[in-house]
This record gives C-alpha cells, sequence and structure tokens, in this order.
C-alpha cells in the first residue's frame, strides 16, 4: 500500500475530529474528537515513519500518545469539576470567561 | 500484496465509520464505543504499517484504559444527550465548512509536498522495525530527554487530576473531622502507653486488647452463620 493512502486517511479522519470539536457542545464529547485528531497526527507519523524507513515517528507517536493521555485525565478531571459543581455541561453555557 | 490491500481497506472504513460515529451520535456513551472502534481499526493500519509495538500499545492503552476512565466519568455524569439548541445554529453551519476547508488544505499539503517516498510503499524495512526492542533503543538513546519530559508530564497531569476531580467541600468536612480525631488521639496515647511505660506490671492490659476484636468478631461470624443456616431453612 502506498504511504500516500495512510496520509490521505489521516487527513479525513483528522477533519471528522475537527468537525465534531467545531459543531458538538457535549464537552464530553469534544473531548473524544479531540482524541480523533491526535490520532490522526499519530496516523500520520507512523505513515511517514514508514517512508522514511527509521522508528523516529514511532517515538514521536508514542509522546503523542501520552500528551493525549494527560489531556484525558486533565478534561475528564474538568468535566466531574463541572459536574460537581452543578454547572450545566454544555460547551455554550459555560461562557463566564468571555469577556 | 492483496491481502494487504484488502485489510487497508476494510480497517480504513471502520476506521472512518467509527470516526463519523463519534461526531454523529448523539448519545456521548455510543460516542465512546464508537472511538473504542475506531482505534481498534487504527490499530490494524499501525500493524501494516510495521509499527507493532505501537499497534499493541494503542489497543492496551488507548482502547483499553483510557476508554476505560471515559466510560467511568460518562457513567457517572450521566449520558446527557445535548438538545439541538437555536444558539448553536451558527456554528453548526459553518463548522462542517470549515473542516472540509481543513481537509482540503491538509490533503495539498501532505499529499502534494514535494516527498518521492509517499508515492511508494516505503522502503525495505528489517525485520526488527517497529519492535519494542528497536522503540526502546531509540527512547534510551537518541530520545531520552523526551522521554523524561514525558514522564514529568504524565506525573504534572495525575497530580492536577486529583486536585480537579476532588470534592472540595467534602474535604473541608473531611479535614475538620481529621483535626478532631487528631486532638482526640493523644488521650488516648497515653493511656495506651503508660502501661506499657509502666513496665509488664499489667499485663492483663494487652490480652483485653486482644479480646475485644475477638469479642467483636465473634458477633460478625456468628451472623453469616445464623444467615446461612436460615437460607439453608429457606431451602
Amino acid at each position: 500500500m502506498g504511504i500516500a493512502w495512510f496520509v490521505v486517511l489521516s487527513a479525513f479522519i483528522f477533519s471528522i475530529g475537527a468537525a465534531g470539536v467545531l459543531t458538538r457542545r457535549n464537552p464530553l464529547v469534544i473531548l473524544l474528537c479531540l482524541e480523533l485528531m491526535l490520532n490522526a497526527g499519530n496516523l500520520a507519523l507512523i505513515a511517514f515513519a514508514r517512508a522514511y524507513g527509521n522508528g523516529d515517528g514511532q517515538v514521536f507517536a508514542l509522546v503523542v500518545m501520552v500528551v493525549a493521555a494527560c489531556e484525558v485525565v486533565i478534561g475528564l478531571g474538568l468535566i466531574v469539576a463541572m459536574y460537581r459543581n452543578k454547572l450545566p455541561i454544555d460547551a455554550d453555557q459555560m461562557s463566564e470567561l468571555r469577556g | 500484496m492483496l491481502f494487504e490491500q484488502i485489510l487497508f481497506f476494510l480497517a480504513a472504513a471502520g476506521a472512518l465509520a467509527g470516526a463519523v460515529g463519534v461526531v454523529v451520535l448523539r448519545n456521548p456513551f455510543f460516542s465512546v464505543l464508537a472511538l473504542v472502534g475506531h482505534l481498534l481499526a487504527l490499530a490494524v493500519l499501525f500493524l501494516l504499517l510495521r509499527a507493532e509495538f505501537l499497534a499493541a500499545a494503542q489497543v492496551v492503552v488507548y482502547a483499553g484504559a483510557v476508554m476505560v476512565l471515559y466510560v467511568f466519568v460518562v457513567a457517572y455524569v450521566g449520558g446527557i444527550e445535548e438538545p439541538l439548541g437555536p444558539s448553536a445554529g451558527s456554528l453548526r453551519v459553518l463548522g462542517p465548512v470549515f473542516a472540509a476547508a481543513l481537509l482540503v488544505e491538509v490533503a495539498i499539503a501532505t499529499v502534494g509536498s514535494g516527498l518521492r517516498a509517499v508515492d511508494s510503499a516505503g522502503p525495505d524495512v528489517t525485520a526488527g522495525f517497529g519492535s519494542p526492542q528497536a522503540i526502546g533503543n531509540l527512547l534510551m538513546l537518541r530520545f531520552l530527554i523526551a522521554f523524561e519530559v514525558a514522564s514529568y508530564l504524565l506525573l504534572v497531569a495525575a497530580v492536577a487530576a486529583v486536585v480537579l476531580a476532588r470534592r472540595r467541600r467534602g474535604l473541608e468536612e473531611a479535614g475538620g473531622e481529621r483535626v478532631y480525631q487528631v486532638g482526640r488521639r493523644p488521650e488516648r496515647g497515653p493511656q495506651a502507653a503508660d502501661p506499657a511505660a509502666a513496665g509488664t506490671g499489667s499485663p492483663g492490659a494487652e490480652p483485653v486488647g486482644e479480646r475485644e476484636p475477638a469479642d467483636e468478631a465473634g458477633p460478625a461470624e456468628r451472623e453469616p452463620a445464623t444467615a446461612g443456616t436460615g437460607a439453608s431453612r429457606e431451602d
């Protein structure tokens, strides 16, 4: 399989994730869509690692996985804190920081 | 070669279906399940790209641990089906447009780049490419600083999650109780410590202390026994 197929698939997944981040209102689903975008980046990194024939891109993808895990932990902690303080779980209504 | 192509298209269809499912499904629980399917399909694609260790890590860490965390939070917060409110009207139209523009831009930037290897299937690689040994060698020899920074990032994220998700009022109440207990314990401490400090002149104190848990455990043991006999009588 050509590397270009993987790269195009990664672009599709990234765009689907971006569309989800832009349109969904539930913060949980926004986090899931962020995961989609990070995974699309991972797929592109691994595809380019295969294209170059060395493992540097794979190590980079591993670091991206670590960052994604951290992002999940912080995001879910924020959502649980919102739920505990009885704030609405809705990205549109959480607008108190809007100037 | 044909097998690889069939596998690629199956996995790509699965990954795209999972991604669309995450965005389209309105129940967050189903979104999480769609993301699990998407991650498993991506692991197959990683295997096709000879990234064996990353495929295993994807399944174990992502589809296993991280998604379990998501499922727990969805179950805790409750699967809130978001209403199709009018406040998101303009964004609901503009979002897909922006996403399509992003798709075109990313596709042009990657496929239209000057990389000659993108058109090929990649160079021939040695047998150990992407194995845990190769990744470990790279992490320990060439990317040691990135490895250490990633570990620090995980530590900071864990501490931050504990700080964020703790129950603040509950913790204050628990702290008050703890102060009260700490204030009371020294009163008990000298009484318990005095016989021991006075020497073995009062050896009866320790057997009493040992007897009390035994007496406490006695009824607790008896109750299941009676319950068991009661159950057997009912049978």
